[in-house]
């Protein structure tokens, strides 16, 4: 049995699950019922001034028979009195004084609208602060939410505000509808956040009703874009989280956050640099209760790879990701069709056939048998045949030795300004970055 | 009728496990399918109240060892219940998706997730904190491998006493191979006897060990024998050679080959389980024509449907209505034929159908072999040594706490089955080994503990 406790920042907590702030921590009854079930945390929805909601929230994108795929909310933050949830925030904490309980606020942006609501949660035994600058609707038209996280400098000033008047640790919940998430990364740490949190949801239209034309879900006739989030996001946090680990510049730890369902999940958030996770989509769709083999299957992933504790998984892949002009350049794999695993539905012939090398042929052989071969001098190694195959170890694509040496597209161009025609490769170069 | 010669080969692949285990794929998209209901049917319906889709979404999550715990952990008895359970008449029959879609293979993926700790070696459990006391099982199978696991975890020092060369009792003699292969019950066996649990096999109490010893030296005995030999029909005949109790019979064909059935035609009596195994059974060991024998019609019949639907399969015909009354043999001493009497079905005030002779209707099947398996005896020489109560050999329990009418002594399993009390399944003699477990640990732990 391995140690699955976390330290984020300063915020301990008996494991990495912790729940999002959503709706899944809308009250004391709710995480109280998430601790019992095992969440070793949860951050609660977002505190504020009293929020009047639409009816007709979520919505849902589900994909060939697999319900919520992807999921779609336009739901505000928490619409209950400030005094009834900081009087459950604080029954909740003296119940389960060894969980992590993080208050997420979100106020207008200014210097005593955020002193005045970080002592107020404070002063109910919070164990850290969340500020919530990626809610990507209804609250931005306030100049609350996405609209403030959008920007570098009100992001590093309100992360500045809330540190001036906090004891506890200041996360800093990032929107992912940006061109770059270093770029706010970076102003929450130059405003001294102590962690950030990422990702908060993506603009989305979940989907328009082919017979009356309404968008999905609308309020009384009408439509208005809310956030994404679910499995189908997963890769998008993984890169965000990803590049903000890699950058030197943004040296806190990070709680990962977007599409995380099981395990396997977190245990790549981690490795990529996250420091614990919070889940959302996973729990509303099937309850507390997977939170079970999120705990049971990574003790067990820790124990078969010989980790004492999860902590030893933070960052350890973040190395292994870098620049496209770092790749090697003469790196190759090519496809590999093991015929006694394939079953012949010529899925990777017509993928490659139609959509990328030609590489694939289809035969028959002397007793009337029909197989497929790998034209492996054609093949690129883009992996799509793999990719669309239903059968597990029927295709693998296997590396072959290069006759020349490793070069990426930096060392190529570097090489070639050393040897002359210096200003062609600089620009040239330069063009491609 | 010439000598019928069966290869040993021939055999062995006769006697494989029928049933292929589901491939990984297969496992993944089941699992998928899923809906990880809440407060579940199919929970409710297993008598030993696995977290079914739990061990289910750990097949999705790829946490296999996590899923077998699971499952393993509320039925210590659970790779061998994947393959036996009538899981149609509880799980997957209580499967919401009956209603909209085909139900969850939920006995395929518990047997692909116990299968993956067997193949893994796995070790899921381990002892309790040893608390000082000593409790006696007698009998290893189902009931007494169950609450042996029980109690060993509660930190009992636990002995099981076991009259056969092997523990597992029914799982391991009982059903035949092609079913359930010994190595699954075995292994069950050992998941137990890596908790420091002393299994004493060739024990046989009352013989190699008395009862006033384990009165003396144990806290608690636990009365987990099952039951005996198939009772013997009362017809002239039974002694004659080539007649046999299916319970010996299936036994005979889990350690050994027999060829002594190829070419025979062979009549069973009786439509239980074990009417069917052994009927299954001299197929696949060459018989030239199996009929099972029944004094009732289909309806009536103890075995399950999909029991009734392998036999079909394996070509076993049904002579229903048929009850025998003489089995007949020649010089030799041995079985030429079984003389019969058609019967029917007289409705009773309560209870089932009552078969009533038809007058002058007996007719002879021609045969070589006859194996009885119309239900079993009782330990009844153990039971009265005891002195404990029972109504003809069925031990009268308390119904939660499995306790005899002597308070050192439980009793679980089969040797409780009958008159209206528990259930015949192999699954509701582990639940039984538990509950009693449970009681033993209040009697003498907890109790103790609270009142100290």
């Amino acid at each position: 049995m391995a140690d699955l406790r976390i330290n984020l920042a300063g915020i301990a907590s008996p494991n990495p699950f912790w729940l999002a702030s959503a709706p899944p921590t809308n009250t004391g009854y709710q995480v109280q019922r998430a601790f019992e079930a095992g969440w070793g945390g949860a951050v609660w929805k977002t505190l504020g001034d009293p929020i009047i909601n639409t009816s007709s929230r979520f919505a849902a994108v589900h994909f060939n028979g697999q319900r919520v795929a992807g999921f779609n909310n336009i739901e505000l933050i928490t619409d209950r009195p400030l005094e009834v949830n900081l009087k459950e925030i604080y029954e909740t904490k003296k119940r389960f004084p060894n969980h992590a309980v993080i208050a997420s606020l979100m106020v207008e942006p200014s210097r005593e609208k955020w002193h005045e609501i970080v002592k107020q949660v404070e002063a109910v035994g919070v164990d850290g602060l969340e500020l919530n600058f990626g809610c990507p609707h209804g609250m931005a038209e306030r100049g609350m939410g996405a609209a403030s996280g959008q920007q570098p400098d009100l992001v590093e000033a309100q992360t500045m505000w809330a540190k001036e008047a906090a004891q506890t640790p200041v996360i800093v919940k990032l929107t992912p509808n940006i061109t770059d998430i270093t770029a706010t990364a970076k102003a929450a740490t130059r405003g001294g956040a102590d962690a950030i949190s990422l990702i908060n949801t993506i603009n989305s239209l979940a989907g328009v009703d082919l017979d009356s034309w309404l968008t999905i879900p609308h309020v009384g006739g009408k439509g208005a874009h809310g956030g994404y989030c679910g499995p189908a996001v997963k890769p998008i946090a993984l890169n965000m989280v990803a590049e903000c680990a890699r950058n030197p510049q943004v040296n806190i730890p990070i709680s990962g956050i977007g599409g995380i369902s099981n395990w396997r999940d977190a245990v790549e958030f981690m490795l990529m640099g996250a420091t614990g996770v919070q889940v959302c989509t996973a729990a509303m769709h099937h309850g507390f209760s997977i939170v079970e083999d999120m705990i049971d299957g990574l003790n067990n992933y820790l124990d078969d790879k010989g980790l004492s504790s999860a902590m030893e998984l933070i960052g350890k892949s973040v190395s292994r990701y870098s620049d496209w002009g770092d790749l090697d350049l003469n790196y190759q794999v090519v496809a590999r069709i093991h015929e006694e695993e394939c079953i012949v539905c010529n899925k990777c012939h017509i993928a490659c056939e139609d959509t990328s090398h030609q590489c694939i042929e289809r035969h028959t052989d002397e007793g009337g048998r029909a197989y497929l071969k790998v034209r492996e001098e054609d093949c690129v190694g883009c992996n799509l045949c793999s990719i669309v195959c239903p059968v597990e170890g029927a295709i693998s694509m296997v590396e072959v030795p290069s006759s020349a040496m490793p070069m990426s597209w930096n060392e190529r161009q570097e090489a070639i300004a050393g040897i002359g025609g210096e200003g062609n490769a600089k620009s040239s170069a330069r063009e491609a970055v | 009728m010439g000598i019928a010669f069966i290869s040993e080969q021939t055999l062995r692949r006769n006697f494989a496990e029928v049933k292929a285990g589901m491939k990984r794929k297969e496992a993944v998209d089941e699992s998928n399918r899923c809906l990880y209901c809440y407060d579940a049917p199919c929970m409710t319906a297993c008598p030993t109240g696995i977290n079914i889709p739990s061990f289910i979404k750990k097949i999705a999550s790829g946490n296999l060892k996590g899923s077998a715990r699971t499952i393993m952990d509320a039925n210590p008895v659970g790779a061998t219940c994947s393959r036996v359970c009538p899981t149609e008449e509880l799980c997957e029959g209580a499967c919401v998706l009956n209603h909209s879609s085909t139900p969850i293979r939920i006995g395929d993926l518990q047997r692909y997730a116990t299968d993956w700790a067997i193949h893994n070696e796995q070790m899921l459990f381990s002892a309790g904190q040893s608390n000082g006391k000593r409790v006696a099982i007698i009998g290893g199978g189902p009931a007494g491998l169950s609450a042996a696991r029980e109690l060993a975890r509660f930190g009992f020092a636990v002995t099981v006493f076991e009259a056969k060369e092997q523990a597992g009792g029914l799982d391991t003699y009982g059903i035949v191979s092609f079913r359930l292969p010994q190595e699954v019950s075995l292994w069950e066996v050992e998941q137990v006897r890596q908790l420091g649990v002393d299994i004493r096999t060739n024990a046989k109490v009352g013989a190699d060990v008395s009862i006033e010893q384990l009165r003396r030296e144990y806290d608690a005995i636990v009365l987990a024998i099952g039951m005996s030999k198939v009772p013997s029909l009362g017809i002239e005949g039974e002694t004659l050679d080539g007649v046999f109790d299916a319970i010996d019979f299936v036994e005979s064909t889990k350690t050994a080959v027999r060829t002594d059935i190829a070419g025979k035609r062979v009549a069973v009596i009786g439509a239980g389980n074990t009417a069917i195994d052994a009927a299954t059974c001299s197929v696949r060991l060459g018989a030239m024509n199996v009929k099972i024998v029944y004094r009732r019609s289909a309806a009536e019949m103890t075995a399950y449907a999909f029991e009734y639907d392998f036999a079909k399969q394996d070509g076993v015909e049904f002579q229903w209505l048929t009850a025998p009354a003489r089995i007949i043999g020649n010089a030799k001493g041995h079985v030429t034929a079984l003389e019969c009497i058609m019967m029917e079905l007289e409705k009773t005030e309560e209870g089932r159908a009552r078969p009533v002779p038809i007058p002058r209707s007996t007719f002879k099947l021609e045969v070589d072999a006859v194996i009885l398996a119309i239900g079993q005896t009782r330990h009844l020489p153990l039971i009265e040594q005891l002195g404990i109560a029972h109504k003809r050999g069925i031990v009268t329990v308390d119904e939660s706490s499995y306790q005899t009418s002597d308070p050192q002594i439980f009793a679980a399993g089969d040797v409780v089955f009958g008159e209206g009390q528990g259930e015949a399944m192999v699954v509701s003699a582990a639940q039984q080994g538990k509950k009693a477990a449970y009681a033993i640990y209040k009697q003498l732990i907890k109790l103790q503990e609270e009142s100290a």
